[in-house]
Order: C-alpha cells, then sequence, then structure tokens
C-alpha cells in the first residue's frame, strides 16, 4: 500500500471555487447530450459511488475485495424487489438499499476481519463468483425472478419542464443520480477526512501501532467493510433504477473485477479518482471495441497493464504528479 | 455404494486437475508472493495449442510434450515482458496487471480459435480399466498423471542444485544474488513451470469439461479453494486440498444440494477454513515482529 496521504482527505477546507464550477458543468451537461449519453454519464457517476465505496475498503484501510459485484448486486436487487413486489417509490428504495448492503457488508466483514491481503481478496473472490448462483437459486425465484431477473418501471420526471428546460425520464435520473453522488462525496469526504479516515490510515500503515494507540482495530476494519457496502448498495440501487432492469447475469465476478480495475486506473486514496475510474470502466471497453472488433478484450488489457506501468499510483496521481510539476515551473519563473 | 464410490472416484480424479492448478498457483505464489488470477487462461490457452497440434495431425503424446514446451516458453517469455516491469509495485497493480492478461489471453483465444466449443481428445483408452465399473480410465489416468507430476516437482525441488537455487531465490533474493544466483531467471523459470503445470491440468480436464475460452473459470475458483484449504505455501497441501476439494464438490453436489448451487459450496469452504485456520490446513502461520 501506498502511504502517501492525498491531499482531498486531509485538506480541511473545501476548494468551493472549483467544486462550484463542476457544479455548474454537471448541471447544464444532460442539456447538451443525446439521451444516450446521458444515460452513460448517470451509469458513469453511479459507478464512481461504487468505486469511493471500494476505495474506503482498500484505498484507506488496506484490505483487498474482489467481491464488490456482490454488494452492487445485493443494492440493485433490494431496489428492484422494493419497486416490483412492494411499490416503494424509487427515491425511498435507495437509502434502504443502502442499509442492507451496510448490513451484509459488516457481516462479512466480521469473518473476513481474520484474513489479510490476498486471502481476504480471494474470500470476496468467491463471494463474487457465487452471488449470481445464488440469486437464480430456484427457492429463492419468487423473490429475485430467477434467470429472467427483474423489469423495473423507469420512473418519469416529476415535471415535464424546469425554468423552461424540457425534463425527459434519462435528463431527470441524471440529476437523481447527480444529487445522490454529490450526497455521496460529501459523506465519503467528511468520514475521511476526520478520526474515522486517520483511524482507517493507521490500521492500513502500522496495525500494531494503531492498536497500541487505542484503536479498535477490529470494529473500524467491519466498519470500514460496511460502509464501503454501503456505498456500493447505494450504487447498485442506483444503477437498478438507471437500466431498469435487473438480472443475475449483470453481476458476473467479471463486474468486480472492473469495480477493482477501476478503482487502481482511477488512482487509491483519490476520491477524485473514482470518478476518472469510472469514466475509464464506463468508455474504455467501447474505445477497445472501436480499436478491434475482432479482439476488443485484448485491446483493453493491454491498455490495463501498460496503463500500470506508466502509470503506477492511477490518472489521479499522474494528474497530481502533472500538478505540481506544472506549479513548480511557474513558481520557479516568477 | 456403487455411485458413492463412483462419486468419490470421480471426486479424486477432478481433484487431482484442481490440484495441478492449485500446485501452480502455490509455485508462483511461493517465488513471487502473488497470487496469478491469470494461471486459469494461460493452461487454457496451452490447451489450445495443444489441440491445434493434434488437429495438425501430431501424435497425441508428441503434442502433449510439444505442449509442455510452448508452455513453458510462454510462461517464461510472460515472466520477462510482462510481469517484471512491474515487480515491484504494490501488489493491487500487480492484480490488475494480472487481470490484463487474463482478458488477453481469454479474448485471443476466442479471436483465434471462434468460441464454439471444441472436444478435446483423452490419452487413455475408452473402456473402463480391469474391468471396474466405477472409475473410467481417463479418471485413473488423470490421478495417476498428478502423483507423478507431484513427485517430480517435489523430486526437482528437493534434489536438484537448479531446485535449490530457485528455493534460495524465492525465499531470500538478496543473499541468493550475493552467492551468485540469477534470480531474475529463477523466478521465469518458476513461471516457466507454472505455465507447464497448468497446461498439464489444462489437458486432463478438456475431455471432461470441453474445450472452450471460459472453461477455466470454474476450475481456476475450485484450485483457488484448493490451494487454500491445504495452505497457500504448502505445495503437498494444495495436493491434498485439491483431491478434498473434488471429493466434497462431487459428494455434496450428488447428494446434498444438487449441482445448481456447487459454487457457493466453494465459498461456504473458503470462507470457513480461513476463519478457523487463516493460514489454511498446512499452512505456515506467519509471525512478524515488530
Amino acid at each position: 500500500m501506498t502511504s502517501t496521504q492525498s491531499p482531498d482527505a486531509s485538506g480541511a477546507k473545501l476548494p468551493w471555487l472549483r467544486i462550484s464550477v463542476i457544479v455548474a458543468v454537471a448541471c447544464a451537461l444532460p442539456f447538451f447530450l443525446s439521451n444516450y449519453h446521458v444515460f452513460q454519464a448517470s451509469m458513469v457517476l453511479s459507478t464512481a459511488i461504487a468505486l469511493v465505496g471500494l476505495n474506503i475498503l482498500t484505498g484507506y484501510s488496506g484490505q483487498i475485495s474482489l467481491g464488490h459485484g456482490a454488494f452492487l448486486a445485493i443494492g440493485a436487487y433490494t431496489t428492484a424487489i422494493l419497486m416490483d413486489k412492494f411499490d416503494v417509490p424509487y427515491w425511498a428504495t435507495i437509502p434502504v438499499a443502502g442499509l442492507v448492503c451496510l448490513i451484509a457488508g459488516f457481516l462479512f466483514g466480521l469473518p473476513a476481519l481474520k484474513l489479510e491481503g490476498h486471502y481476504l481478496a480471494l474470500a470476496t473472490f468467491a463471494l463474487a463468483v457465487a452471488l449470481p448462483q445464488l440469486l437464480k437459486f430456484r427457492y429463492l425465484e419468487p423473490w429475485t425472478g430467477g434467470v429472467q431477473g427483474i423489469v423495473i418501471m423507469k420512473p418519469d420526471p416529476p415535471m415535464a419542464s424546469f425554468l423552461g428546460l424540457t425534463l425527459n425520464s434519462d435528463r431527470w435520473l441524471y440529476f437523481v443520480a447527480l444529487l445522490v453522488t454529490a450526497i455521496m462525496y460529501l459523506v465519503a469526504w467528511n468520514l475521511l477526512r476526520g478520526r474515522i479516515g486517520r483511524a482507517l490510515i493507521a490500521i492500513r500503515d502500522q496495525p500494531t501501532a494503531a492498536a497500541l494507540m487505542g484503536i479498535d482495530t477490529s470494529l473500524y476494519k467491519s466498519l470500514a467493510f460496511g460502509v464501503s457496502a454501503l456505498f456500493t448498495g447505494v450504487a447498485g440501487s442506483l444503477s437498478a433504477i438507471l437500466v431498469a432492469f435487473v438480472a443475475p447475469d449483470s453481476f458476473t465476478v467479471f463486474l468486480s473485477i472492473t469495480l477493482m480495475v477501476g478503482m487502481v486506473v482511477g488512482g487509491l486514496t483519490s476520491l477524485p479518482g473514482a470518478l476518472y475510474g469510472a469514466t475509464f470502466v464506463q468508455f474504455v471497453p467501447n474505445l477497445a471495441d472501436q480499436i478491434s472488433k475482432a479482439a476488443p478484450w485484448a485491446i483493453y488489457g493491454a491498455l490495463l497493464i501498460i496503463l500500470m506501468v506508466v502509470l503506477p499510483t492511477g490518472i489521479s496521481g499522474g494528474l497530481n504528479l502533472l500538478w505540481s510539476k506544472v506549479a513548480r515551473k511557474s513558481g520557479a519563473s516568477i | 455404494m456403487e455411485t458413492f464410490i463412483h462419486q468419490v472416484v470421480a471426486g479424486i480424479a477432478t481433484g487431482g486437475v484442481y490440484a495441478s492448478l492449485a500446485l501452480a498457483l502455490v509455485m508462483i505464489y511461493q517465488s513471487t508472493h502473488h497470487i496469478n488470477f491469470a494461471q486459469g487462461e494461460i493452461a487454457m490457452f496451452a490447451t489450445y495449442l495443444a489441440w491445434t497440434l493434434i488437429n495438425a495431425g501430431v501424435p497425441y503424446w508428441v503434442a502433449f510434450f510439444g505442449t509442455i514446451l510452448l508452455a513453458f516458453a510462454l510462461g517464461v517469455l510472460i515472466q520477462r515482458i510482462i510481469i517484471r516491469p512491474v515487480e515491484k509495485a504494490p501488489v493491487l497493480n500487480v492484480v490488475v496487471v494480472f487481470i490484463g492478461l487474463l482478458v488477453i489471453l481469454n479474448s485471443l483465444a476466442g479471436w483465434i480459435f471462434t468460441y464454439t466449443i471444441k472436444s478435446f481428445p483423452s490419452p487413455f483408452p475408452k473402456e473402463p480399466p480391469f474391468g471396474l465399473s466405477f472409475i473410467s480410465s481417463h479418471e485413473l489416468g488423470s490421478i495417476g498423471v498428478t502423483l507423478v507430476l507431484l513427485v517430480m516437482l517435489y523430486s526437482f525441488f528437493r534434489f536438484t542444485p537448479l531446485g535449490l537455487a530457485m528455493r534460495a531465490a524465492a525465499q531470500n533474493p538478496d543473499s541468493s544474488r550475493l552467492v551468485g544466483i540469477r534470480v531474475g531467471w529463477m523466478l521465469a523459470l518458476g513461471w516457466g513451470l507454472a505455465a507447464v503445470l497448468g497446461s498439464i491440468a489444462g489437458m486432463m480436464i478438456a475431455p471432461i469439461v470441453f474445450l472452450e475460452p471460459n472453461m477455466m473459470s470454474g476450475v481456476l475458483l475450485y484450485a483457488f479453494a484448493a490451494a487454500l484449504v491445504g495452505g497457500i505455501d504448502s505445495p503437498g497441501g494444495a495436493v491434498l486440498g485439491g483431491f478434498l476439494v473434488g471429493i466434497l464438490e462431487n459428494l455434496l453436489g450428488a447428494y446434498v444440494i444438487g449441482t445448481e448451487l456447487k459454487l457457493s459450496v466453494a465459498l461456504v469452504l473458503i470462507v470457513t477454513v480461513l476463519t478457523i485456520r487463516p493460514a489454511g490446513l498446512f499452512g505456515k502461520v506467519i509471525v512478524t515482529r515488530v
């Protein structure tokens, strides 16, 4: 694990100017894009939430998970079942999905506490492999819909237009996703810059010293698992609403691996990195497909390996490096 | 009773395949402390090479040993070209590189050999051996192959200077370099041997599961389970773990829960064993000094 602390988690002040520019651009975005691109942008946001969750676990507390697709699935299915069987409005299912995943993650985290490094990675990997089978299990079929999955209604916007700008279902959901992402980012930022974040980093870097200082390592570790699952569950719920469909085969091991790849590519212990990673995960497979129709995943794999060799700290690490170089140069010239 | 014995024997046979792959995982883990997620895909790719050779009219055993050589070269090349640049990188980066390797090999196999399912010949006779009804010749043969492999590996590491050098390079790279062992090449050799083990596992399992680019994903999970149950740093444990997982999988599948939850059984097994014995049944408990 890297022992460097990223500035965005330890800095006490939010860069308000930068944030307001980002928010303004993000709000204007859906009115310039086609519906499909708006949908893709919403998916990037939802993936980014999941990556923040994974980052809390892997980046900050140093536990490797290859099974976060499972929590994504649990979140998505919670939403789908609540909407399909109990007619719960879509927005109300998001916190429920988060809560269910918090509990599931905390419980899975308890036995997983004893495991470290590769062993934890394998236990979570097994979870990711087993979950699609469980979802197809015939005794759960009345709830999960088996192989068929569950089709849910895509929610309509509450009003046809806002301030003269027309809203449609995709644009509306984009704003929902944007709001949820903003809330989750704020929660993560607050969680990680304070006592809890410091405790997690201490456990990651010096477990023995952290325990000596009076940090309850097992509590914090399983808490990290739970909170990380909560974030992922919210992301899963959001993606279920966006896609309006859940099925066991959308939650294969490959999804979990994609999440991990997104996190490492974006950059560990970096909240903006989650957005870069999510963008990579959303668009690069298509890009690879355009380069070679025959073996797109070979291109994707090659890109991954090259990226890891060229930018070992991920995109955000690379950008930080670039930024500090530029800053130093301009500082020297003045 | 007859079916019970047959289930156990079939479990031992598939267990032997898991054991070979688990052994490959343990080999790479011992020499580099990485778990190679691409191990299954290397095995799959090597099996395709064997299929190509056999289809070109090469006799089975010539193709078998030819594939072993090719797999060895593939393993060494992968280590030299792809793994070496990230040797010193953090664990997660290496995992991502392995995943990159996995998708590359999977995609290439699909591209070169197409995704249609192919049958793969077994080198052993069709009729059961010695008139026994509870075991097929292929099952007996693959158990035999696993045992031979185990003995060969053990002797290689225990009795040859090269084996000793490899163990030394894995355990203490700096001191090994000082006594003149070429540590980098020892690692490449380890990768080559692991690829050989994988290719043999692939050629043994292919007649059972048929040849297709995704044939190894399930097998790899069981191999992980086997390696962990036995202890990731113990070759003997990995083999025993492989047989154990194979038998349990078959018995539970046949009598307790049916085939649809087989993978979940592997999950429960992994988590249970790791909770009770975090270092596996035969693994060394690592004590760190602070």
